[in-house]
């Protein structure tokens, strides 16, 4: 979830210079902890840092019950925020759950204790399309705890059918002329240049210069179409009537179908060209003090059923295949929930680029100016 | 022929001005109006009426991370606003009325400083301060925050209220024998009441309303209600939080009578022969 990323970038960039200067507090003991943990074992009461509603509490009092430790919820509201917790280090928190990106920025700082895959025997039920994932290739610090993706949100008067659309209708110049001033896009450099991109049939992790002009030029041809570039509102807008479509990530757009009651109206679907998927994942970060536990957890929640439990009660797709034999074939069939086979092949995720993210900044710059 | 037509004339002001004022109050309440009706509402959405049903007041009242948070933030937000009343009353005294002492400009213009600055810079700045001393992110540093901004602003309305106090007041008590704590009790407190109480108000709102600093200074298990509620955006929000927002209202709406009441009775006290 992307949402709150440029009010909590100042809150980064000011907890990077405090990291700086404080003491760091190293993973690698509790990492030598790690591999000491055994299956099931528990060295005191869970300190779980998430988001708010984000995990059935009837699984959290089975996990009470079951291990016989305390769980201290404690919640955030960005992944800035949490960052910049976990890098003063001031308050134990055994595990947390960090989106994609940020599990590279933390596993880069350091702030990430390297996982027991010894101690977690039910990651075998992770399904294998979630391994070698670009913000942890190797699966070393990251357990994927839920995911989903970004597609286009649209009204039924402009688009008859999930399966019939294409990014065309935002970049070809004859589709989208309808469509013009009734269009909403992201305003987040990487996932309007991955739009474009799949348009081309590029990959959205292009370090490719040439490519990312292409697109480029792309997005100038396509600006004088698009309404707005927004990545908080973009659901309202829709729902609102303001735009007919909207580019943003589908767990926004349920929720505001939902509140709005108009699932007859609105629609959820990945373009034919593909689309980028988001996951959030579990990780023990370097204010841990019960790793074993927290190793545990990990196994708890990729056991099957309770894998299962889980997607049925907040409706995000599951990671655990074992878990997806199990979950309620009314969310298992939604292609907007879990994208089809074909759909799924066609998603990627987004990759860091190193230095190279400075070019797309520019691009966008370049676009929206 | 002059006395009607202006009498007409401000007639007329009046009538705009009671129907400016009318659709002032219409739109201010009618959301709250509407968030308190659809509290109470069957549906699972929050905009369509599903009929009267308690649903999401037992909903509310078995979520057990949703109360905790509640009772977090009602925690800190008494706590913080008692404590940065009393300290924030006495920095106002100090600035207004000692009128030469050492450092007081930089004092003055230090006292400013939480209000300007962004609450970002100012919740890392504490989140830094509190890892520095190694003092363990809790409750306490929550409430430790927010006592340290709320201080400037409960001190800022009661300097407004000082600065308009006439002086002569506290001289004559003391020209009838009252020491100066007499004199403060009896004379200077009462007549800053409205603005001590003022300040208490604003400083309890700003405590109940911060996303910010506290996201960055809280600790294992004290997350507070607005924290809550905005990392709810991973979810679709239900009515549970109108019924939420409903018992808040509730709870602002009896302290704020109950301080009108204390007002008005501290108003009386003094000339209790009046007619």
């Amino acid at each position: 979830m992307h949402r709150i990323r440029s009010i909590g970038m100042l809150a980064l960039t000011v907890a990077l210079v405090a990291a700086a200067c404080s003491s760091g507090n190293s993973g690698s003991d509790l990492e030598s902890v790690a591999q000491g943990c055994e299956v099931d074992q528990v060295d005191g009461d869970l300190s779980l840092y998430n988001w708010s509603e984000y995990i059935d509490p009837d699984l959290v009092q089975k996990f009470r019950d079951t291990y016989g430790v305390d769980v201290v919820e404690t919640f955030y509201e960005s992944n800035e925020a949490m960052l910049a917790q976990v890098e003063a280090g001031g308050a134990t928190y055994d595990l947390i759950v960090p989106s994609d990106y940020m599990v590279d920025i933390m596993r880069q700082e350091g702030l990430l204790v390297k996982l027991n895959k010894d101690a977690i025997p039910n990651l075998a039920n992770l399904d294998p399309k979630f391994t070698g994932l670009p913000f942890d290739p190797d699966g070393e610090y990251s357990a994927p705890y839920q995911w989903g993706t970004t597609g286009i949100g649209f009204s039924y008067d402009v688009v008859d059918d999930a399966a019939d659309l294409t990014w065309g209708l935002i970049f070809d110049p004859e589709m989208s002329a309808p469509l013009t001033g009734r269009i909403s896009l992201l305003d987040d450099e990487r996932e309007v240049f991955a739009a474009a991109l799949k348009y081309l049939g590029y990959s959205v992790n292009t370090t490719d210069q040439a490519q990312l002009d292409e697109a480029t030029a792309l997005l100038k041809a396509a600006k004088d179409r698009v309404a707005t570039f927004t990545s908080d509102s973009f659901e309202d807008l829709l729902v609102s009537g303001e735009v007919d479509l909207a580019h943003g990530w589908n767990g926004d757009f349920f929720a505001a179908f939902d509140e709005a009651d108009a699932w007859e109206d609105y629609g959820y679907g990945i373009p034919k060209e593909g689309g980028v998927a988001w996951v959030d994942n579990m990780a023990i970060p370097t204010t841990a003090e019960a790793v074993c536990t927290a190793h545990t957890f990990i196994n708890f929640i990729f056991d099957a059923a309770n894998g299962a439990q889980l997607s049925e009660w907040n409706y995000y797709a599951s990671p655990n295949a074992k878990a997806n034999e199990l979950i309620d074939p009314e969310i298992l069939s939604d292609p907007a929930v879990y994208p089809t086979p074909e759909t799924f092949e066609k998603l990627e995720f987004l990759a860091d680029l190193g230095d190279f993210a400075t070019n797309y900044a520019d691009a966008f710059t370049e676009v929206k100016s | 022929m002059n006395v009607p037509t202006h009498a007409a004339a401000s007639r007329t002001t009046d009538r705009a001005l009671s129907v400016h004022g009318v659709a002032v109050f219409l739109f201010l309440y009618v959301p709250i109006l509407l968030l308190v009706v659809f509290s109470f509402s069957g549906a699972s959405n929050l905009s369509v009426w599903g009929g009267w049903s308690l649903r999401w007041y037992q909903k509310m009242f078995s979520n057990d991370p949703l109360l905790r948070s509640m009772r977090n933030s009602v925690v800190v937000a008494v706590v913080s606003t008692g404590i940065s009343t009393v300290l924030g009353t006495a920095a106002a005294l100090a600035l207004e009325r000692y009128r030469r002492w050492l450092g007081k400009r930089t004092f003055d213009a230090l006292l400013y400083l939480p209000v300007i600055i962004p609450d970002v810079t100012m919740g890392v700045m504490l989140l830094m301060w509190f890892t520095t001393i190694s003092w363990p992110l809790s409750l306490t540093t929550i409430i430790l925050s927010h006592i340290a901004f709320n201080i400037s602003f409960v001190a800022i309305v009661v300097r407004a209220r000082l600065a308009n106090l006439d002086p002569s007041l506290e001289e004559a008590a003391a020209d009838l024998y009252a020491d100066r704590w007499q004199a403060f009790r009896r004379v200077t407190l009462p007549l800053i009441m409205p603005g001590i109480v003022g300040g208490a108000l604003l400083a309890l709102t700003l405590s109940l309303d911060d996303v910010v600093i506290t996201s960055l200074v809280q600790g294992p298990g004290s997350t507070t209600l607005p924290v809550f509620v905005f990392g709810l955006i991973k979810r679709q929000v239900t009515p549970e939080i109108n019924a939420v927002s409903t018992v808040m209202l509730l709870a602002s709406m009896v302290l704020v009578f109950g301080s009108l009441a204390f007002q008005r009775d501290t108003k009386a006290e003094p000339s209790p022969e009046a007619p």
